[in-house]
């Protein structure tokens, strides 16, 4: 069974832990350069026979249009699907949604199902849900075992397992896999290939037997009632095909209106997430095809919050997301910390701003994330369906401090910036701290530590009460060599 | 008491009160028109990228090319309706189970479409592809796309496929780069994708 982020520490006090763990570090600065740089070739790709715009605006639009009329759509899925044979159960929240899920698994007496990666079974803690109830949940997914065998929790949306390298892989396969089904080969070693090929021995047995498969789905086309699964392994497809029973888990923001619209989506999605042209595997159904696949379907659609998202109005913007992990891939704060210091299974950019809109504000963990970002708008840049999450960020910053108007204890913001205001409040303390952040702008440029995204530099801590906490656990850009006002004075106001 | 159901729409309609419907289905924006042999040569070129098999040939060589694609002693199942007779091969008729497709080593299918700005071939399980398992269970895939079901770019494929069908797209062989992000060939899907393009 796998951890839950329930009860994690604010954003601040997980990032210092994990910034202090060198592997995490450079496990996940390797893999986030990697598939940054697949991803750029691929959008320099586009740009050249298309415009890489005019796609995103593309895809921005359809998911808006689902949204914005997202009754109708809901109707119109709802009625196409029960056309087709599936079962369409509605659920408010995570435990109506479990619930519908073990009351299918116990109506076939099923003692174990088999999972597709999907967010949204995360989201609503469904794997400890069923196991609560005596059914094992089978993760399928490469990174999903890992973590799973690891005891471990997600750390990234798309490569749940980015903070594993192949050599703590190896030694959770050997230690993990023969606890609960097939062990792993004599003489594994730590190969990618290698790797993989215990993973599909040991499933294989699980997917040949299953009588009931879980999935997400990546999108719903309301005009056609068709569900749509992106994967790479086949994992999906052997849960979508094997199995006599289905059940899928959709969040209502899933919906797309027509079947020809969901192209902009399926050329943005496998471009922005693994930098590929296209995923290997895309499947798509309509509820049941006699003869072919699972003859009794079931489709979840789940509320959770999201309805919540939908009614703020800078914030419905999120809904829009595809999941395909692109703004974290180019985040500053997300290389650094890694993905379990937002204490959520959506990390990152857009869990800084989802989850807030998903839960509301009001919880200190919740409440810490809009913070989690220097907002350097690299996230929007990338994200393929334009959601400007920097504006989002300031939007939910500006609604946690209204819900803590009252409080007695400042928190982190308004002690951030009581020290900006101690050290700006007066002429000579000012150029001091000025003159102190120069010299380190000067030693660290030498060395070079660190780039942030665009080349800048990155400073390590600025000085200053409360500063130090607000820079303990990130990086800022170096200040220049040479502040303004030293400029100024140098230069006579730039006439000399 | 009120169903989840109207609850949710209902919370829908309250979020967007603010909101306009947009009826106007968006325009994908589309490549611009080349000649159809250079999309079949971009066709083929894509699907290598993946590390594929791509071989090109003539409907009068296809019989002989898709025996030569078939391993000595392989077992080999087809679906009905298959465009080419495969020597020795068992014809699904529905009744093989997931145990006995995993005893076979190679599957032989036609495909619906192949995209060429993708490499990505689309199976809609009609006739020549059958069920979906087939294509899923054993180890080796050998699918036979013919050049004039290829398109130049997923909107097109959209337009063409009915998504009352199940569909697979297929984009290369099974892969993973769950393991530090380095692409691996081969997981649960098929570990070798054999594409024999036709015309
Ligand atoms: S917010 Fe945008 S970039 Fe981030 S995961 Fe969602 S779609 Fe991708």
């Amino acid at each position: 069974m796998s951890g839950t982020f329930v009860g994690m520490p604010a954003f601040p006090t997980a990032a210092k832990a994990a910034l202090g763990d060198t592997q995490l570090r450079h496990n996940l600065s390797h893999a986030t350069g990697v598939i940054r740089a697949k991803r750029s070739k691929l959008v320099a790709e586009v740009e050249e026979n298309l415009g890489w715009e005019d796609l995103r605006l593309a895809g921005a639009a359809v998911k808006d249009r689902a949204l914005r009329d997202l009754e109708t759509n809901l109707v119109l899925l709802e009625e196409r699907l029960s056309a087709a044979g599936a079962t369409v159960h509605w659920a408010r929240d995570a435990a109506e949604a479990n619930a519908i899920v073990v009351a299918v698994a116990k109506q076939h007496a099923a003692e174990e199902v088999v999972k597709v990666k999907s967010m949204v079974t995360q989201e609503i803690g469904l794997n400890e849900a069923l196991e609560a109830e005596g059914i094992s949940a089978w993760e399928t997914d490469l990174a999903e075992i890992i973590v799973q065998l690891g005891h471990d929790l997600p750390s990234h949306i798309l490569v749940p397992a980015i903070h594993r390298n192949r050599a703590e892989i190896r030694e959770i396969f050997i230690r993990e896999m023969g606890l609960v089904g097939k062990p792993a080969p004599e003489g594994l070693t730590d190969e990618p290939a290698a790797l993989a090929g215990a993973a599909r021995e040991h499933l294989r047995e699980k997917f040949l037997r299953a009588k009931v498969a879980v999935s997400g789905a990546n999108f719903a086309v309301a005009e056609t009632g068709t569900l749509v699964v992106v994967e790479s392994e086949g994992n999906g497809r052997m849960c979508l095909t094997l199995p006599d029973v289905l059940v899928s888990v959709v969040g209502i923001e899933k919906v797309v209106p027509s079947w020809t619209e969901l192209d902009p989506l399926l050329r943005l999605l496998p471009r922005s997430s693994t930098g590929e042209r296209m995923n290997p595997y895309t499947s798509t159904w309509t509820g049941v095809t006699p003869g072919d696949g699972p003859q009794e379907v079931h489709v979840v659609l789940l509320d959770n919050g999201r309805t919540n998202a939908l009614a703020d109005e800078v914030g419905r913007q999120a809904l829009r997301c595809i999941r395909c992990s692109a703004c974290l891939n180019v985040c500053p704060v997300y290389e650094r910390t890694g993905g379990h210091a937002y204490g959520s299974v959506y990390p990152g950019p857009i869990g800084a701003i989802l989850n807030p809109l998903l839960k509301g504000t009001g919880d200190a963990q919740t409440d810490s994330l809009p913070y989690a970002s220097s907002l350097c708008g690299a996230c929007f840049e990338a994200c393929p369906v334009r959601i400007d999450i920097p504006e989002v960020l300031v939007h939910l910053r500006s609604k946690v401090v209204d819900g803590h108007r009252d409080d007695t204890v400042s928190k982190l913001e308004a002690v951030a910036f009581k020290g900006a205001a101690y050290v700006l409040s007066d002429a000579k303390r000012l150029s001091l701290a000025e003159r102190g952040s120069g010299l380190a702008g000067r030693v660290l440029s030498r060395f070079g530590r660190t780039t942030l995204p665009g080349g800048r530099r990155a400073a390590g801590r600025i000085p200053g009460p409360g500063a130090a906490k607000w820079t303990s656990a990130r990086d800022l850009p170096a200040p220049p060599a040479e502040s303004f006002r030293a400029w100024w004075k140098r230069t006579d106001g730039g006439t000399k | 008491m009120t169903t989840a159901r109207d609850e949710i729409l209902g919370r829908v309609r309250r979020a967007l009160a603010d909101v306009e419907p947009d009826r106007e289905p968006v325009a994908s924006p589309r490549l611009a028109e080349r000649p159809h042999a250079e999309v079949v040569d971009l066709f083929a070129e894509r699907v290598e990228d993946y590390r594929a098999i791509v071989e090109r040939c003539t409907p009068a060589q296809l019989a002989r090319k898709v025996g030569a694609a078939v391993p000595k002693g392989a077992t080999v199942v087809v679906p009905a309706g298959l465009s080419v007779a495969v020597k020795g091969a068992t014809v699904d008729d529905g009744t093989l189970t997931s145990a006995d497709l995993d005893a076979i080593d190679v599957v032989v299918t036609d495909a619906r479409v192949g995209i060429a700005e993708t490499g990505t071939i689309v199976l809609d399980h009609t006739a020549g592809m059958g069920r979906r398992a087939i294509t899923l269970v054993p180890d080796r895939h050998v699918c036979i796309v013919r050049t004039d079901q290829v398109v130049a770019d997923v909107p097109d494929a959209v337009e063409l496929l009915d998504p009352a069908r199940p569909l697979t797209w297929i984009s290369g062989p099974s892969a993973t780069s769950d393991i530090e992000l380095d692409r691996v060939e081969g997981v649960h899907g098929p570990r070798t994708l054999h594409v024999i393009i036709v015309g």
